[in-house]
C-alpha cells in the first residue's frame, strides 16, 4: 500500500510558498507515492488546483481532511500548534523546523510519536547539495534583495552616458559571500552595478570574482571558516579591523546588502548607526539577517524604515516574495529527499539512520529527539585543498621520464657518444663519414623541426612524413636501368629489373596516396 | 642532366622536405607544407630519372610502374574514410618497408653496384645492405600486423608468448651471427643464404613485436613504424651512396621517433616499456581486486535529459574517444555543437593526446566534420577549465577520463595524465556498456555522484539528443 504525501496550504498569513508544484507531482508519483494537495495551497504562488489535478494529485478541501489522509506531510514553515494537533500519531513531517531555536516544538512533535525531517538541518556535504533547501532559499533571497534594493533606490544601477548627461553606476557592497551573498553579487553586477564584497573566509575571494564582484579583504590574520563551511565568531582585533573596512566602504556605497549569519547565534552587528549616518542620502541597506536580529543596528525586522535618509529593508520573507520560483526549487529539494528516502521506489519511505544525509536531516525519529546529529566529518574547505596536494605527489612517483636528465645521466650520454664517434672515426672510410655527417645533422634538423608540431596535426604530419619516406623510390629508380659502362660481369638483369619495378610501383602507391590523403585531410582543417 | 645538376636538385629537394615538415607544425601553414613536400618529391624523382644514373631505356618501365602505383595510391586516398586513417597509414608504412627490402636485394645481386668496393668499403657496403634489408623487413611485417590490429582483422589484445624477451634476444644474436657470416662471403650465391635467413627472422621479429603491443598503445606503434620506414630509407641511402635518401630518411626517422616519444610522455609510459609490450597485462598484478573497487552507483540518463542539460549549460566541453570514431558520430557531434553555439553556449573540445588509434586521430575526425579547429583544444589547455564547466560530454572514451590515474597509485594507469571531466558540474559518459577500456581498468568516474551514463551506440544516442534539442527550439 503506497504512502500518501499531503501538501497543506501554509497557515502563516504572509507565507506564499507551497511545498510541491505541479511539475514535481508526477515525479513523486513515479516514486510510488499518492499525492494529496489542499485546495488553494498553490494559489499565492500562482499554481491553481486544476494544474495540480492535471498533474495527477488529488485535491481535498479542508486542512483537517488533508492531515488526516497523509502519511507524510510536506510543508514549508514549521507547523503551528493547531497543525501539530492535526498531525497523525506516528506520521512523518518534512518542513523547516529550526530545532535550535524551537526546542519546545521538537518536544510537542516527539509527543505525537512523529518522525520529523528538518529541511534546515540537511548536512552540508556534497552528496546532499541537491536537497539543500537552505541554499535554494538563500539564492532566491540574495536575488530578491537586489531587486528590493533597486526598487527603493532612486537611480539606475548601470552607468550610462546619455544626451542629458552622465550617470555613474551604482556601487553595491555585499557583506557575507555565502549562497545569498553570491547570488546578490551576481544579480547586482548583472544589472550593471559596481559590486564589492567582504567575507570573513578569505577562500571565497575567487567565488566573489567569478560572480563579477571585487573582493575587499580585511587586513588581519585570522582563519574564518568554521565547521561545515559556515562562518564562525571572530576575535576582537579582527572585528575592529573589519569595522574600519566597513566604515570606509559605507561612505562610498549606494547600496549595502548584508548576509552575515553564524549558525545558532544572533546575527553579528556589523553596520553601526554611525556608518548609516555616513552614507549618502537615498542609499539603501538590505538586511538579510533581519530575522536573527539584523546585521545593521537600525534594522527593524519585517519592516522598511528610513533612518538618516537611508532606506533600511528588514524583510524576513524574501523567498516568499518570489513564491513561484522558491516553491519550485523547494519542491525539487523535497523530491530529492523523497528519492533518498525511497531507494526502492515502492512508495514506502525508509528513514535509514545509517545514511549520513538522512541521519543529519532527521530531528525526531518515531517520538525520540535525535537533534543535534553528530558533527559532520568533512568540512568543505579542507576537502578542496587536499586533492591539490595529493596530485603532484602521485605524479612525482611516475613522472621521472619527463623530468630533465640528471647531470650524471648527461655525463654518461656524452661519454657514450664520444666513444661511438671515436670508434667510427678510427674505423670507417672517408666516403662513409661524409654520409654519416649528413645523416646525423639531418636527424637533428628533423628533431628541431618536428618538436613544436601542434598535437592536432600529428596525423597529417605522419601522413606527410610517410609520403616523404617514399623517397626510397630513388633507390629503385637508379636500379631500373643504370647506364652500364661494361663492368665485364654478368648482371642478372631480369631479376634486378623485376625487383626494382616492383619496389617502384609500391613506393608510388605510397607517394601519390600519401600526399593526396594529406591534402585531403588538411583541407578539412578550418577555423 | 649532369652529376652536379642532379646533386643540386637533391639539395633543393632536401630543403623542401625540411620546409614541408616545418609547415606542418601549424594549421595555417600546413597546406603549404604539403605542397612543399610534393614539389620536393617531384624534383627528386625528375632529377633522378633524367640524371646520370638512369639510362633512357628504363623510362618505359619507370613510367609504367609509377602510373600503376600512383593510380592505386590516388584511388585509395580518395575512398578512404577518415576513421580508417590509422589503417591506411600503417599499410603505407608496410609498402615502404617492403620496397626497402626489394631495393636491398636488387642492390645486392647487382654486381655493378658491389664491384666498385674493396676492403673496409666493401664490408661497410655489405653491412649497409644487411641493415637496410633488416629494417625494411621489420617495418614491413610490423606494419602489416599493425594494419591487421587497427582494422580489427586481428584481435587488439596483446599476444604475449612466454619468454618473449629471450626469443627476441636469441633472434638478435642469430641475426648478428649471420651478419658476420654474410660479410665474410665473396659471391652473391654464398651471401644469399644468410641474407634470406636474416630476412625471415626480421619478418618474424616484426610480427612478434607488434603482436605483443596492446590496442591502447597503437598510437605509439604507428608513429614508431613511421620512424622505422624513415630509417629504412636512410639505410638504403647509405647503401646507394645517396645523400638525399639519407637526409630524407633521417628526417622521417627522427620525426617519427619524436612523435613516439611525445605519445609515450602523454601516457606517462617509458618508450621501452611500450615496445616490450603488453599494456594492462603486466601492470594488472598490483591492481588488487579488493582494494580499488569503486563505490557508489551508476546513474543512467536518457537522451532527452541530456539535451536538457546541454541546453541549460553555459560551458560545455566535449571529450571524444575512439568510440566516436567507431560509431562515425563526428558529424552528429558537429550538428549538436553548431546548434549549441548558435544558442550562445560555449562549446569546446578537449582532446587527449592518445585518444583514438593514432596521434591526432580525433583532430582529423573533427576537422572532417567541419568543427573549427580553434574550438578544439589539447588536454593541457582545457584541463584547468573543467571546474567552470557545466557539462562535460564524454563520447566513447574511457581510460583517458579515468580518475584512478590520479587517485589510485596501484592502478595500472596511475600517473597517466587524464582529462579531469569529473570536476565539471555534470559529466555525461556515452558508452555502449559498462565494459572497461583497452587498459582493462574499471573506471571510478562512472560511479561518481555528478556523473550520468548515456548507454547506447554513440551515433544513435547523439542523434536522439539532437532531435530532442531541435524539438524544443
Amino acid at each position: 500500500m503506497p504512502q500518501v504525501i499531503g501538501v497543506p496550504k501554509e497557515a502563516a498569513a504572509d507565507e506564499k510558498r507551497v511545498a510541491t508544484v505541479p511539475e514535481i507531482v508526477p515525479k513523486l508519483t513515479k516514486l510510488g507515492f499518492k499525492i494529496v494537495v489542499q485546495s488553494g495551497a498553490g494559489d499565492p504562488a500562482s499554481f491553481n488546483d486544476d494544474a495540480y489535478r492535471a498533474a495527477g494529485a488529488e485535491i481535498v478541501q479542508t486542512a483537517a481532511e488533508l492531515w488526516g489522509k497523509a502519511d507524510i506531510v510536506f510543508k514549508v514553515r514549521a507547523p503551528n500548534a493547531e497543525e501539530i494537533g492535526l498531525l497523525r500519531g506516528g506520521g512523518t513531517l518534512v518542513s523547516f523546523i529550526w530545532p535550535g531555536q524551537n526546542p519546545e516544538l521538537l518536544k510537542q512533535l516527539a509527543a505525537k510519536k512523529a518522525t520529523v525531517l528538518a529541511m534546515d538541518s540537511v548536512p552540508r556535504i556534497s552528496r546532499a547539495q541537491k536537497l539543500d533547501a537552505l541554499s535554494s532559499m538563500a539564492n532566491i533571497a540574495g536575488y530578491r534583495a537586489v531587486i528590493e534594493a533597486a526598487h527603493h533606490f532612486g537611480r539606475f544601477f548601470t552607468g550610462q552616458i546619455t544626451a542629458a548627461g552622465k550617470v555613474p553606476p551604482a556601487r553595491v557592497f555585499v557583506i557575507g559571500a555565502g549562497v545569498a551573498g553570491l547570488a546578490a553579487i551576481g544579480a547586482a553586477s548583472g544589472l550593471g552595478a559596481i559590486v564589492r564584497a567582504n567575507d570573513t573566509r578569505p577562500e571565497v575571494a575567487d567565488q566573489v570574482k567569478s560572480m563579477g564582484g571585487e573582493f575587499v579583504p580585511v587586513d588581519y590574520q585570522e582563519e574564518g571558516a568554521g565547521v561545515g563551511g559556515y562562518a564562525k565568531v571572530m576575535s576582537e582585533g579582527f572585528l575592529k579591523a573589519q569595522a574600519e573596512v566597513f566604515a570606509r566602504e559605507a561612505k562610498e556605497a549606494d547600496i549595502i546588502i548584508t548576509t552575515a549569519l553564524i549558525p545558532g547565534k544572533p546575527a553579528p552587528k556589523l553596520i553601526s548607526a554611525g556608518m548609516v549616518k555616513s552614507m549618502k542620502p537615498g542609499s539603501v541597506i538590505v538586511d538579510l539577517a533581519a530575522e536573527q536580529g539584523g546585521n545593521c543596528e537600525l534594522t527593524v525586522p519585517h519592516e522598511v524604515t528610513v533612518k538618516h535618509g537611508v532606506t533600511i529593508i528588514g524583510y524576513t520573507d524574501l523567498p516568499s516574495r518570489l513564491a513561484r520560483q522558491s516553491s519550485t526549487l523547494y519542491a525539487s529539494n523535497l523530491f530529492r529527499l523523497a528519492e533518498e528516502l525511497t531507494k526502492t521506489k515502492d512508495g514506502i519511505i525508509n528513514v535509514n539512520m545509517e545514511d549520513e544525509v538522512i541521519r543529519g536531516t532527521t530531528v525526531v525519529k518515531e517520538g525520540s529527539i535525535t537533534w543535534p546529529p553528530p558533527a559532520p566529518r568533512l568540512s568543505a574547505a579542507p576537502a578542496t585543498v587536499k586533492p591539490a596536494v595529493a596530485v603532484p605527489a602521485v605524479k612525482k612517483g611516475h613522472g621521472e621520464a619527463a623530468e630533465p636528465a640528471s647531470a650524471k645521466a648527461t655525463v654518461i650520454m656524452f661519454a657514450l657518444g664520444a666513444a661511438l664517434f671515436w670508434f667510427i672515426g678510427a674505423n670507417a672510410p672517408a666516403p662513409f663519414l661524409n654520409h654519416f655527417t649528413v645523416f646525423v645533422l639531418a636527424c637533428i634538423v628533423g628533431y628541431m623541426v618536428v618538436w613544436n608540431v601542434t598535437p592536432a596535426l600529428h596525423t597529417p604530419l605522419m601522413s606527410v612524413t610517410n609520403a616523404i619516406s617514399s623517397i626510397i623510390a630513388i633507390g629503385a629508380l637508379v636500379q631500373v636501368a643504370p647506364p652500364l659502362e661494361d663492368v665485364g660481369v654478368d648482371r642478372p638483369v631480369v631479376w634486378i629489373l623485376g625487383l626494382a619495378v616492383a619496389a617502384l610501383a609500391l613506393t608510388s602507391i605510397n607517394m601519390f596516396g600519401g600526399f593526396a590523403v594529406t591534402r585531403r585531410m588538411l583541407q578539412m582543417f578550418r577555423k | 642532366m649532369s652529376v652536379t645538376m642532379a646533386t643540386v636538385s637533391y639539395l633543393g629537394a632536401a630543403i623542401l622536405f625540411v620546409l614541408s615538415l616545418g609547415g606542418l607544425s601549424n594549421p595555417e601553414t600546413s597546406r603549404r607544407g604539403n605542397v612543399y613536400g610534393m614539389i620536393g618529391m617531384t624534383v627528386a624523382v625528375l632529377a633522378t630519372v633524367f640524371g646520370p644514373r638512369v639510362a633512357p631505356i628504363g623510362y618505359a618501365w619507370i613510367v609504367g610502374s609509377m602510373v600503376v602505383g600512383g593510380s592505386i595510391g590516388l584511388y585509395a586516398a580518395r575512398v578512404v574514410q577518415m576513421t580508417q586513417m590509422p589503417e591506411l597509414v600503417a599499410l603505407m608504412h608496410s609498402l615502404v618497408g617492403l620496397a626497402a627490402m626489394l631495393v636491398g636485394y636488387a642492390n645486392y645481386i647487382d654486381p655493378a653496384a658491389a664491384g666498385m668496393h674493396e676492403g673496409a668499403e666493401k664490408t661497410i657496403h655489405e653491412l649497409e645492405v644487411y641493415i637496410g634489408i633488416l629494417i625494411g623487413a621489420v617495418t614491413f611485417s610490423g606494419s602489416v600486423i599493425a594494419f591487421g590490429k587497427l582494422s580489427a582483422k586481428i584481435s587488439g589484445k596483446p599476444v604475449l608468448i612466454p619468454g618473449r624477451h629471450w626469443i627476441n634476444l636469441v633472434g638478435l644474436l642469430v641475426v648478428i651471427w649471420f651478419g658476420w657470416r654474410f660479410i665474410g662471403t665473396y659471391t652473391v650465391a654464398d651471401g644469399m643464404q644468410p641474407l634470406v635467413v636474416m630476412t625471415v627472422i626480421a619478418l618474424a621479429f616484426g610480427v612478434h613485436m607488434v603482436m605483443a603491443i596492446g590496442g591502447a598503445d597503437m598510437p605509439v606503434v604507428v608513429s614508431m613504424l613511421n620512424s622505422y620506414s624513415g630509417w629504412a630509407a636512410a639505410a638504403t641511402g647509405f647503401m646507394l651512396n645517396n645523400d638525399l635518401l639519407i637526409v630524407t630518411g633521417a628526417l622521417v626517422g627522427s620525426s617519427g621517433a619524436i612523435l613516439s616519444y611525445i605519445m609515450c610522455r602523454a601516457m606517462n609510459r617509458r618508450f621501452v616499456a611500450v615496445i616490450a609490450g603488453g599494456f594492462g597485462s603486466e601492470g594488472g598484478a598490483p591492481a588488487a581486486p579488493g582494494g580499488a573497487q569503486p563505490a557508489g552507483e551508476v546513474v543512467p540518463i536518457q537522451a532527452a535529459e541530456t539535451a536538457e542539460l546541454l541546453r541549460d549549460a553555459k560551458n560545455v566541453i566535449v571529450v571524444p574517444g575512439y568510440g566516436m570514431a567507431v560509431a562515425q558520430a563526428q558529424h552528429t557531434v558537429y550538428e549538436i555543437t553548431r546548434f549549441l553555439r548558435e544558442k550562445g553556449v560555449n562549446v569546446r573540445f578537449g582532446i587527449h593526446p592518445v585518444a583514438g588509434r593514432m596521434p591526432g586521430h580525433m583532430n582529423v575526425l573533427l576537422a572532417e566534420a567541419k568543427v573549427p579547429y580553434d574550438i578544439v583544444f589539447e588536454m593541457d589547455e582545457v584541463n584547468d577549465d573543467f571546474p567552470d564547466t557545466d557539462v562535460a560530454m564524454v563520447i566513447g572514451a574511457n581510460d583517458i577520463v579515468n580518475p584512478a590515474a590520479q587517485e589510485d597509485p596501484s592502478s595500472p594507469i596511475a600517473g597517466m595524465p587524464v582529462l579531469e571531466v569529473w570536476k565539471a558540474r555534470t559529466s555525461i559518459v556515452m558508452k555502449r556498456s559498462m565494459a572497461s577500456g583497452y587498459a582493462g581498468v574499471d573506471n571510478p568516474l562512472f560511479y561518481k555522484e555528478n556523473n550520468r551514463m548515456l548507454f547506447g551506440d554513440a551515433k544513435k544516442m547523439l542523434e536522439e539528443v539532437l532531435t530532442a534539442l531541435n524539438g524544443k527550439r
